[in-house]
């Protein structure tokens, strides 16, 4: 409310800029406080280690089908025209580029914010209508380093390694999709794939998968935490979740493409 | 029916009240949500060993109050000391030590739900580090089952359970820090009367067992006439009435009286 003031003194907005300034400014508060309650003692690891089973290891089998059909749709849908110029050889390495670069980390960090992030707005949106995190404050408890630290923490340690994971399968996908058409070994085809990978292929893809992790638990973790109006709030904010998670991701995405091509310029100019 | 009307009347609240130990003071307490003035200008002192029930309309700030006695909304304006701790003045550290002398009931029972009976139980012991021993804690919480009649009940999910139960286990978790004060937000709301009846002989039994000073925000007249040492009905924003069972019965406000038909 006295942010809202402060900003109508200043600056007359339509209301529904407004209201997304003052999400925004509130989002970021949220995000400090989870910063200095990250560093604070005692540290919750029996919690972060069950988050963590939860976002990561239970979301292996859906990024892992997922990654298998994105990369043998890929292969299958790019080989037609690299076969037409004669550069069925550069499939591999074309398919690695994509999906290490930028598929494997995206689609997945996307299905991640659809399974966790929407999990992660729901059950605190319930923990909050049904008073379990004012039941928590008043047993001496803070609710943002028990419930929200650690799944921000799980999401943002996990995503990396399910991207990895997703990857893998993905050129394993993609290995079947070439040996439809052609015989090719599977030592073959991972050399070629890794021949046109380099570390400015792998570190800013890694890096950004970090961001995404961050992104989908702050964001899940805040709607769910201030969501209100009863089982239809509930719903709201595991919806809002998933949506700003989303937009948020593509964001994050075109920064980091944006920065990656900053330090590789730099890079051969040094 | 005469006969079951006089049980009631039998078992009512009787404990030794240190009329000048003030548990908890709140003075020209004032909240408002926007342009709704929920709290105009609340005062009430809780006396050690005392019930208060506190009578009144849906959505009227019976929950706002009590509320703000633990710090869950900040208050606008007003004075609110627990154990002579100024609440809106401590710092969090502070405000978590207070707590573990605060218990409070929610409504629903506000349990874990990702959490069993004996989790749940265990969980504000754990974290206020009052006893980190496994064997300690075990024992803590089948005392407090036990307390509360629910000792089979220790293995089971808060949605295997009822809404009495969940009610009980909810007061279990409350008691299991043994807290001076304990703020009860309905505790009988959406039972049937015979667990209603059952709820408020517990609440009786906590008070002369833990000697615990008790506010109750409560629609159920029957739990009021059984604990309350005293009663204060709010309206508008203040209140309008406070005595007795029996005086407020008399009452010259005709929606006073209401109350107790």
């Amino acid at each position: 409310m006295k942010i809202q003031k402060k900003i109508n003194e200043f600056l007359p907005l339509p209301e529904w800029l407004e209201e997304y300034f003052i999400e925004l400014a509130e989002l970021t508060h949220f995000t400090g406080t989870v910063f200095r309650q990250i560093l604070k003692r005692p540290f919750e690891n029996k919690e972060l280690l069950r988050q963590a089973y939860e976002a990561g290891y239970k979301s292996l089998p859906l990024v892992g089908i997922t990654g298998f059909i994105l990369g043998l749709v890929l292969t299958l849908q790019s080989r037609p025209v690299l076969v037409e110029f004669g550069a069925e050889a550069w499939l591999p390495g074309m398919v690695s580029v994509s999906i290490i670069r930028e598929i494997g980390p995206v689609i997945t960090a996307l299905i991640f914010a659809g399974k966790v992030g929407s999990s992660i707005g729901a059950e605190l949106g319930s923990m909050r209508v049904t008073e379990q995190i004012d039941a928590m404050e008043v047993s001496g408890t803070n609710p943002v380093k028990f419930i929200v630290v650690t799944r921000v923490l799980a999401t943002t340690f996990m995503l990396p390694i399910l991207v990895f994971f997703a990857d893998a399968i993905s050129l394993y996908g993609s290995y079947m999709a070439v040996n439809i058409n052609s015989r090719v070994s599977l030592s073959l085809f991972f050399n070629q794939a890794f021949d046109s990978l380099s570390y400015f292929d792998i570190i800013p893809a890694t890096i950004k998968t970090v961001f995404f992790g961050f992104a989908i638990g702050i964001i899940g973790c805040f709607k769910g935490y201030f969501s209100n109006s009863g089982t239809e709030g509930v719903g709201r904010a595991a919806n809002s979740a998933v949506v700003t998670a989303s937009l948020v991701i593509f964001v994050i995405d075109l920064i980091a493409v944006q920065i990656a091509e900053l330090f590789s310029n730099l890079n051969s100019v040094f | 029916m005469v006969d079951k009307k006089e049980n009631i009347a039998e078992k009512t609240s009787k404990v030794d009240i240190d009329v000048q130990d003030n548990v908890i003071e709140v003075r020209n307490l004032q909240k408002s949500f926007g342009d709704n003035h929920v709290l105009r200008d609340i005062s009430l002192n809780l006396r050690r060993g005392e019930n208060i029930v506190i009578l009144g309309k849906s959505g009227i700030g019976k929950s706002v109050l009590i509320k703000c006695i633990v710090r869950l909304i900040y208050p606008d304006a007003g004075v609110v000391k627990v154990l002579d701790h100024s609440i809106p003045d401590l710092d969090d550290d502070e405000l978590n030590e207070l707590r573990k002398k605060v218990g409070y009931l929610f409504q629903g029972g506000a349990l874990y739900d990702s959490m069993t009976v004996r989790e749940n139980l265990a969980f504000p012991v754990r974290r206020t580090l009052i006893s980190k021993n496994k064997n300690e804690v075990e024992r803590m919480v089948r005392e407090v089952l036990e307390n509360v009649g629910l000792e089979e009940a220790i293995d089971k999910f808060p949605a295997e359970l009822s809404g009495g139960m969940k009610k009980r286990i909810g007061l279990a978790r409350t008691l299991i820090l043994k807290p001076e004060i304990i703020l009860y937000d309905e505790p009988t709301t959406g039972l049937d009367p015979v667990t209603s009846k059952e709820i408020s002989e517990l609440l009786l039994d906590i008070q002369t067992k833990y000697k615990t000073s008790s506010i109750i925000i409560t629609h159920d007249i029957k739990c009021a006439r059984m604990t309350a040492n005293r009663i204060m009905v709010l309206r508008d924003g203040l209140f309008v009435a406070e005595g007795t069972y029996d005086e407020l019965k008399q009452s010259d406000d005709k929606e006073v009286r209401a109350y107790f038909k």
